[in-house]
């Protein structure tokens, strides 16, 4: 009766944690190698600690409500310790419960060290890709490194991957500690300034899956999140070639006048837009803008009303983020939304 | 009046001994007096007072940042209000509750658990309790003025660094710090003496009481760690920050990972130096409960000592994420794995005790049984967290806010309040309202379940830590709804709790020396003790003295009662060696902590503060040890 009361936070817990088919970001629900490698271990550590934790549980409960049988001839007011047979006995017990978390700890050493080495293992396969990922407060610089300068690829807060192909992550940052993580494919890794940092990645299924920023970074930490897009490789190499393409002049009138705006406004400190004279990169590189499917690092879907409320009070969706008001006329505002939502 | 726990001992006029002692070790009256006191009870007492005003600090600053998290895009508090507040919410219980209120409760019992009349540097108690203080209100003063730091309690390089924390934000943090662990220091100096010098002749070291032994170990941890600290924020970070050292500035070739392995050199101990004390707590609980000594002596306190040397071993699986080479990584995991071993050994012996004891049903106990239930969880939790590859998935997610509540929380406040309770009488002389007590204890303990639970499952999902808000597509809400829940049912607890203690401590049931027929020397005297604790200095026989038979109990006869003396013991058997004369109290420490309190809040706002600190530390230190001519020396 009192084993089976505490087994149900034990099978509750269970039940929480297997109904985990719609969140968002999940290391329970993997979509890659390494991921489906570290959830196997993790189910293999809860379903034994729970086993143990149930186990330790009911030896308190025994503990407390069984008779106090054979120390009834010792009454403890006087001697206030059981017989030395009595305590020989417990000793033996007590041993015995150390040696066997010993050999279970040293078990679970080996499965976590044994499963280390299997996930390292998996990005020394020789077809892998290369993504360069640098922290900024508060998005996600992403670039695609090429020998060949014309072939590398620059985007911002989106990460797109071909399925079935390793991908390496190098990260590093340009100003505090962030930590690269999307749940459903690899455990995290810092992104350290100064230093270069690692991670593998591999999606074995076509998905978009998100990831967060999981070191704390400042005022916006909150919304750092980036979106990893697993696709069929022909499909990313579709992608590949759009983003590799030099974006044309706007040809339509109105699309002019929106890039007017945008390169006689402040825009032009801080951004770049390919093939024309902006070419900061403080913040995101926007040519191929209109491809992406957030704004602000994940904070909103990537649509027009978003986007003009974006541009005219960036500080009311992500208080004490870095990008400046710029004073952007009523009727320059559409056109200059309509150019930037254009750059596909 | 002859107490019932004291021997009967000839050819000792006791009524006159005790006339003597009160004089001796009376303190002058009026608010001069009251911060001249040098007695530990009444340190002790300030230690804890102040550190459970912190406690309710700490926990304001919780529910708001549950009442921010309840729901999705809540607007409740903005994110530099957010930040503050976690941040202020670490460092208060880390370092103005946690540690000081262990403190506290081993500045009031070890003297008395040792049979002696005070630590054994009573004005460097009464110094290190000042600067507690100071530090504190020094922190708060920050908050209340728009400078509450805002970059974690753990404060990394470069977002703490001059470049990215600009303002006074960080120094407060940093200067606070130092204050904090200055006195850690000092109590960790004079427990340690103590406890090895002063034990009642007799108390040989394997019949020190478990939670002296806590004490002795702690203090020994707060000597190794605590400078480890004071490297990382007061050399490292405030010195970048005040004269642009760049220790650990990347800009300028610094390194950010130093900081963080120097930082949790200390933070990892920082944990055990909490939960060491708490579980010497249940100790003396678990054996006054069950009427039965604790189970393997031995063996608990060499797993208590082992713990403290593994602490040491084991910061770095706090950066696991930093991309270390594995193969170190595979030491850490196996040494984090190792605290399994050395809990677990106690957790047996403590279950066993329970076995062949005689349960009774009191507040404390039921606290004891929580920490099982929460602890254990708790170190199942963090064996998991040990294996790197599933703690880069949940670190720096819920997952880890879940674990280590369990484990502090768990391992350190159920053990508190259940000494609370189980010393109540003993701090008041008056029982404490057990029904109260144990309404208090389920109230926190469902609570607690229902606050920290969810946040296991919240971290698998990828709730990281630390962010102020979340999108409803997250699929976050039922979680964190369910947590604020859980979080105001332990706010109705820990009024509860403040309720309770002063209802009874102003009409509870006289308590009498030894209401709870306890075996250790703490409860061989009157509730509350007066200051020189004996009238006659008590001699153990046992581990527990006052369950020996009174006529086989001894007392310490020959010192002198007309000043404040003591009898230092040898280290090994607690074989008297000589008399040894306390000081009196002084006003110096008070003052002495006040100067340096001024000079070090100066020194965060002006690089001229620190000469002025120099000069004005020696003022206070030429006072304090001035040989002022004692009025109790004349008369």
């Amino acid at each position: 009766m009192i084993r089976r009361a505490a087994l149900i936070p034990a099978i509750a817990a269970l039940a929480l944690l297997s109904g985990c088919g719609a969140k968002v970001q999940s290391a329970m629900d993997p979509a890659g190698p390494e991921a489906g490698r570290i959830a196997g271990l993790m189910w293999f550590f809860i379903i034994l600690v729970s086993v143990i934790f149930v186990v330790v549980m009911a030896c308190v409960l025994y503990a407390l409500f069984r008779g106090p049988r054979g120390i009834e001839q010792e009454p403890l007011e006087r001697t206030h310790a059981p017989s030395t047979a009595t305590e020989e006995k417990l000793t033996r017990n007590v041993t015995a419960a150390t040696v066997a978390t010993v050999v279970i700890l040293f078990g679970l050493l080996v499965a976590s060290v044994v499963t280390g080495r299997a996930i390292s293992s998996l990005g020394t396969a020789k077809n892998g890709i290369t993504v360069e990922v640098t922290g900024n407060q508060w998005w996600w610089y992403v670039r695609y490194p090429n020998d060949i300068a014309q072939w590398t690829v620059v985007t911002a807060n989106e990460i797109h991957i071909p399925v079935g192909r390793p991908v390496q992550i190098r990260g590093t940052s340009n100003d505090v500690i962030h930590s690269f993580w999307v749940p459903n494919l690899n455990g995290k890794i810092d992104l350290i300034p100064s230093r270069v940092t690692e991670r593998w990645i591999q999606a074995d299924r076509p998905g978009r899956f998100r990831g967060q920023c999981a070191e704390f970074c400042g005022l916006q930490h909150a919304h750092m999140a980036l979106w990893v897009i697993a696709d069929p490789p022909d499909k990313f190499q579709a992608w590949m070639n759009a983003q590799l393409q030099a974006p044309q002049p706007p040809g339509d009138p109105e699309l002019q006048r929106g890039q007017q705006v945008f390169l006689n406004h402040a825009c032009v400190y801080c951004h770049t837009i390919g093939g024309t004279s902006a070419m900061a990169s403080v913040g995101p590189d926007l040519t191929h803008f209109g491809s992406r499917s957030t704004i602000a690092a994940g904070t909103l879907p990537n649509t027009k009303g978003n986007l003009g409320g974006w541009i005219t009070d960036p500080q009311n969706v992500k208080p004490g983020n870095h990008m400046a008001v710029v004073d952007i006329k009523a009727d320059e505002l559409q056109p200059l939304i309509d150019y930037l939502e254009s750059l596909k | 009046m002859t107490l019932p726990m004291e021997p009967a001992v000839r050819d000792i006029d006791v009524e006159r001994e005790r006339e003597n002692l009160k004089r001796a070790w009376s303190s002058p009256g009026g608010i001069w007096g009251w911060l001249s006191v040098t007695t530990h009870h009444a340190i002790g007492m300030r230690y804890i007072v102040t550190a459970f005003i912190f406690l309710l600090a700490g926990g304001v600053e919780a529910f708001l940042m549950r009442l921010q998290l309840s729901r999705p895009d809540n607007t409740f508090l903005s994110p530099d209000k957010y930040n503050q507040l976690f941040t202020m919410h670490g460092t208060t219980m880390m370092f103005l509750f946690a540690v000081p209120v262990m403190e506290g409760m081993g500045v009031y019992l070890v003297p008395l658990m040792l049979g002696t009349r005070n630590v054994a540097f009573p004005r460097l108690n009464a110094f290190g309790y000042y600067m507690y203080l100071a530090g504190g209100i020094f922190l708060y003063w920050g908050l209340f003025s728009n400078s509450g730091p805002d970059a974690g309690w753990f404060a990394y390089t470069p977002l703490s660094g001059p470049m990215y924390s600009a303002g006074k934000r960080v120094d407060v943090w940093a200067q606070m710090i130092t204050f904090t662990e200055i006195s850690a220091m000092c109590v960790a100096a004079e427990l340690i003496a103590t406890i090895l010098k002063m034990r009642a002749p007799g108390m040989s070291l394997n019949r020190i009481p478990l939670f002296c032994w806590s004490m002795l170990v702690q203090s020994w941890m707060v000597l190794f760690a605590m400078p480890a600290v004071m490297i990382a924020s007061t050399v490292f970070l405030l010195n970048d920050r005040t004269i642009g050292t760049h220790f650990v500035n990347p800009a300028e070739g610094g390194d950010p990972l130093l900081y963080q392995h120097v930082f949790w050199f200390f933070g990892h101990p920082e944990v055990y130096i909490i939960f060491i004390p708490a579980l010497g707590m249940i100790s003396s609980i678990v054996d006054t409960d069950t009427r039965r000594a604790i189970f393997g002596y031995p063996a608990m306190v060499l797993s208590v000592v082992a713990t403290a040397f593994i602490g040491f071993g084991l910061w770095v699986h706090h950066m696991f994420a930093t991309g270390l080479p594995q193969i170190g990584e595979a030491y850490f995991t196996a040494a984090s794995m190792m605290i399994g071993i050395t809990s677990g050994v106690q957790i047996f012996c403590w279950i066993v005790t329970i076995w062949t004891g005689r349960v009774r049903w009191s507040a404390a106990m039921h606290f004891v049984l929580g920490f099982f239930f929460i602890f254990v969880a708790g170190g199942l939790t963090g064996i998991i967290l040990a294996a790197i590859p599933l703690d880069l998935q949940v670190h720096d997610t819920f997952f880890v806010v879940a674990h280590f509540h369990y484990v502090l929380i768990g391992g350190a406040l159920f053990p508190l309040f259940g000494g609370f309770h189980h010393w109540f009488p003993k701090f008041t002389g008056r029982m404490i309202d057990e029904r109260i007590g144990k309404v208090t204890f389920w109230l926190l303990f469902v609570g607690f379940n229902l606050t920290f639970f969810p946040m296991h499952l919240l971290g698998l999902y990828g709730m990281t830590r630390r962010i102020y808000t979340y999108g409803s597509e997250m699929g976050w809400d039922h979680g964190n709804a369910l947590a604020t829940a859980g979080a105001s049912i332990i706010a109705v607890g820990g009024i509860l709790f403040i309720i309770n203690v002063f209802v009874s401590r102003k009409s509870g049931a006289l308590a009498g020396a030894n209401p709870l027929d306890s075996g250790t020397l703490e409860w061989a005297t009157t509730s509350p003790p007066e200051p020189f604790n004996f009238v006659l200095l008590p001699v153990a026989t046992s581990r527990y003295p006052l369950w020996t038979l009174p006529k086989e109990r001894l007392a310490v006869t020959g010192v002198r009662s007309d000043r404040r003396e003591v009898l230092v013991t040898t280290v090994m058997d607690a074989e008297p060696r000589h008399r040894y004369p306390l000081p009196h109290s002084s006003i110096w420490p008070f003052i002495s902590a006040l100067l340096i309190a001024i000079a070090l809040t100066g020194s965060v706002f002006a690089f001229g503060w620190y000469y002025i600190g120099f000069i004005v530390a020696a003022i206070g230190l030429i006072g304090w040890f001035w040989p002022w001519r004692r009025r109790e020396a004349r008369s």
